[in-house]
C-alpha cells in the first residue's frame, strides 16, 4: 500500500507574524520556516502504518519554491521513502494545490492520501476536502484515530459535537487533527541517510494544472488590539468589577 | 443582486445557531434573497426553525435517509445541484461547514473563502490568517458562484419572528456509498454549548488533572457558563477534544471569558479575541494572558476559584 503525504512548509508556529507597515503583506524575510505541524502529524501517521506493515511506501510531496528541498529532506529524515517537489515560485491557493496534488495522485496511484487539516499560515482548511472532491473519493477530515481494515479505513474525527467515527472505502483522503499522534523527532544519522533518498522535482508548469487562484488579497492589516486591562488584588475586587459590568 | 443559499447545520433534529449567524452575514451583502437549504432524513422540524429566522426568504429541503448524518461526500453533490442560480453559497465555519464547503467549491470549480469575519461587499471580505496575527482583505470574482464559510463568532445570530415558505426540493444527484457513518460520541452535558454560550470558563494545563477540572466545572455551573479548555489541557486528557478553544479548535465570542491556568499562547488567544470581557487567573504575573485580559488576578487557582465560586453566592 502506498501513502502520499502533503508536506507543506510554513512560518514556524512560534513566530509572531508582523504585518508590513505599508499593508502590502506580512514580514516573512528571515523568519523561521518549519513543516506545517499538521503535516508532521500526517507523515507520522503514514510512517506508523508502514511500521505496522499496512503500507510499504510513504511519499512526501510539497508544492513550493525552489528552496523547499531542505524541508523535504526533513520529511525524508523523519522516514519517508521518497519525496516529490513540485516547484513554483508563486503562492498558490488551495484549489490549485488540490489540482496539482491530483496530478500526483494520477501518477502515483496511492491508496491513502494524508494531509493536514489546515496549514497554520493561511488557515484555509480546504485542500484535503477539495482534493477528495476532484478525485471523486471519500474524505475523512480532522482525524484523531485511523484504523485500516483491508479496503476501508475507520476514522474517528474531532467534530464540534464530540467524536464522530466514519468508515470510508479506499482510496481516500484523510486530514489530520492534533490528537492523532505525536510526531517523532529526527535523529542525526537519519539526516545523513536522507541525503541519498530519492527526491524528484517536477516543474509546476509541466503538470498542466489550471490555476484555481481566483481570490485576490488586496490588503493586510494588523488585528485590532484589545485595550490594556486592570489587575485586581483579590476575589472581592474581581466580583465587584464583574458586577459593575453587569456580567454576574 | 446577490442570491444567497445558506446550508443549515443541525444535529438531533435541532437547528444550530450557526445558521442564524450566517443569515446575519448574508444580510450584510444587501442580498436580493436569502434562502436556507436543509438536508436531513427528517426535515420538517429543522425547516420550521429555519423558516422563523428573520431575513430568510425561503427554506428548501432535501429529505433523504442518506442525509441522516452530515457526510460531506453525500451532501456536496446535492448542494451543487441546489445551488444553480445562486450567487453565494454559505456555510458556518464550524467542523460541519469546514468539512463540506471546500468539497462544494471544488465540485463547482471555484475557490473558497474561509472564515469571513467582516463583509465589505458581496465579494469583498476580511478574514484572519496566521492565527489572527494578520487580517487580510480578500476579493472574489463576481463572475463565479462564491462559496464561503462564515466565522460564526464575528456575527450575532439573526432574530426570530420570520415566516419563510418551506419548499421540498427534488434534486438529481448521484450519492456515493463509499462513506458511511458509524457513530457519534457526544459528551453528554447539560451545560450551555461552547460555541454560542454568553459565558465561558476555560481551564488550562495549570489545572493539572481531569479530577481537578471539577473546580472549573463548579464555577461554570455557578455562572451558567459553558466549559472550554486550552490545547494543553485537551492533549493531557483532562477534558474531551470538543472543548478546545483556539486557532485549531473553536473560535468563540462570549460576553464573559474566564481563562484559568492558561498561559495565553497566540494559538489560544486567537480563539477568544472577540470575547467581551476576558478574565484571567494565573499564578504567574508574567503570563502573556495578562497582556490581553480585561481583568487579571494573580494567584493559585485552587485557592481563588473556589473562593470566587463561593463569593458568587
Ligand atoms: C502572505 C502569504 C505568503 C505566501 N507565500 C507563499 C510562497 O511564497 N510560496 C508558497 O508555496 N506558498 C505561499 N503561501 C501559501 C499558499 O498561499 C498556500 O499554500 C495555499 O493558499 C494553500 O492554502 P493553505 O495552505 O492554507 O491550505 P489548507 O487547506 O489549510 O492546507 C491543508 C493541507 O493541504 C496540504 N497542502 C496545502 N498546500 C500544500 C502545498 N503547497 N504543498 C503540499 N501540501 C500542501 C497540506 O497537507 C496542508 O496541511 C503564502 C501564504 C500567505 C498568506
Ligand atoms: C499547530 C498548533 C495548533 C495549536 N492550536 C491551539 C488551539 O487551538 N488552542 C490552544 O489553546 N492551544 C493551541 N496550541 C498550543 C499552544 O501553543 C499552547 O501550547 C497551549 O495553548 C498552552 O496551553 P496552556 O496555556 O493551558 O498551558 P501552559 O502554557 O503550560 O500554561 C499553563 C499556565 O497555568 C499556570 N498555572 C499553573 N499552575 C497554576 C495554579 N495552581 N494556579 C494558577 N495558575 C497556574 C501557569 O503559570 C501557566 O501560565 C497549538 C499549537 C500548535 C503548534
Amino acid at each position: 500500500m502506498k501513502i502520499l503525504v502533503g508536506y507543506k512548509r510554513v512560518v514556524d508556529y512560534n513566530v509572531r507574524i508582523q504585518v508590513k507597515p505599508d499593508g502590502s503583506g506580512v514580514v516573512t524575510e528571515g523568519v523561521k520556516l518549519s513543516a506545517n505541524p499538521f503535516d508532521d502529524i500526517a507523515l507520522e501517521e503514514a510512517l506508523r502504518l508502514r511500521e505496522k506493515g499496512v503500507a510499504t511506501d510513504v511519499i512526501v510531496a510539497t508544492i513550493g519554491p525552489a528552496d523547499c528541498q531542505a524541508h523535504l529532506r526533513n520529511g525524508l529524515a523523519m522516514g519517508a521513502n521518497r519525496a516529490i517537489h513540485v516547484v513554483t515560485a508563486d503562492a498558490i491557493q488551495p484549489l490549485t494545490a488540490a489540482r496539482a496534488l491530483l496530478k500526483l495522485i494520477e501518477k502515483e496511484q496511492p491508496d491513502i492520501v494524508i494531509l493536514g487539516k489546515q496549514a497554520i499560515d493561511d488557515d484555509c482548511n480546504q485542500t484535503g476536502q477539495m482534493l477528495a472532491a476532484l478525485w471523486n473519493r471519500p474524505q475523512a477530515t480532522f482525524a484523531s484515530k485511523v484504523e485500516i481494515n483491508g479496503g476501508a479505513a475507520r476514522v474517528t474525527r474531532e467534530v464540534d459535537a464530540g467524536l464522530e467515527t466514519i468508515e470510508v472505502d479506499l482510496p481516500a483522503v484523510i486530514t489530520t487533527d492534533l490528537r492523532l499522534n505525536e510526531p517523532r523527532f529526527i535523529k542525526l544519522p537519519d539526516i545523513m541517510k536522507a541525503k541519498s533518498k530519492p527526491l524528484e522535482t517536477i516543474d509546476f508548469a509541466s503538470l498542466g494544472v489550471e490555476s484555481g487562484d481566483h481570490l485576490k488579497t488586496t490588503a493586510y492589516a494588523a488585528p485590532a488590539k484589545r485595550s490594556k486591562g486592570v489587575m485586581v488584588k483579590d476575589v472581592a475586587e474581581l466580583v465587584s468589577l464583574l458586577k459593575t459590568k453587569g456580567l454576574v | 443582486m446577490s442570491k444567497v443559499l445558506i446550508i443549515a447545520e443541525h444535529l438531533n433534529g435541532k437547528l444550530n445557531s450557526s445558521t442564524a449567524r450566517c443569515v446575519t452575514c448574508a444580510k450584510a451583502f444587501n442580498a436580493a434573497s436569502i434562502d436556507v437549504l436543509v438536508l436531513a432524513d427528517a426535515v420538517d422540524a429543522i425547516a420550521a426553525e429555519a423558516a422563523a429566522i428573520d431575513g430568510v426568504n425561503k427554506v428548501l429541503t432535501i429529505a433523504n435517509p442518506a442525509n441522516a448524518h452530515a457526510l460531506a461526500a453525500v451532501y456536496a453533490p446535492q448542494v451543487v445541484a441546489a445551488a444553480a442560480g445562486y450567487s453565494h453559497v454559505l456555510a458556518p465555519s464550524t467542523t460541519f461547514g469546514k468539512d463540506l464547503a471546500p468539497r462544494i467549491a471544488a465540485l463547482l470549480g471555484v475557490a473558497q473563502v474561509s472564515d469571513i469575519a467582516e463583509v465589505l461587499g458581496a465579494h469583498q471580505f476580511k478574514r484572519p490568517i496566521y492565527a489572527g496575527n494578520a487580517i487580510i482583505t480578500v476579493e472574489a470574482p463576481a463572475t463565479a458562484t462564491l462559496v464561503a464559510t462564515v466565522r460564526t463568532a464575528s456575527f450575532a445570530a439573526a432574530g426570530g419572528g420570520g415566516s419563510a415558505a418551506v419548499e421540498a426540493l427534488n434534486v438529481s444527484a448521484e450519492l456515493p456509498t463509499h462513506t458511511r457513518f458509524v457513530e457519534l460520541q457526544q459528551g453528554k452535558s447539560d451545560r450551555p454549548d461552547l460555541q454560542s454560550a454568553s459565558r465561558v470558563v476555560s481551564g488550562g494545563r495549570g489545572v493539572g488533572s481531569a479530577e481537578n477540572f471539577a473546580v472549573i466545572y463548579k464555577l461554570a455551573d455557578k455562572l451558567g457558563a459553558a466549559v472550554g479548555a486550552s490545547r494543553a489541557a485537551v492533549d493531557a486528557g483532562y477534558v474531551p477534544s470538543d472543548l478546545q478553544v483556539g486557532q485549531t479548535g473553536k473560535i468563540i465570542a462570549p460576553e464573559l471569558y474566564m481563562a484559568i491556568g492558561i498561559s495565553g499562547a497566540i494559538q489560544h488567544l486567537t480563539g477568544i479575541k472577540d470575547a467581551g470581557t476576558i478574565v484571567a487567573i494565573n499564578k504567574d504575573s508574567e503570563a502573556p494572558i495578562f497582556e490581553i485580559a480585561d481583568i487579571g488576578l494573580v494567584g493559585d487557582l485552587f485557592v481563588l476559584v473556589p473562593e470566587l465560586e463561593a463569593a458568587l453566592g
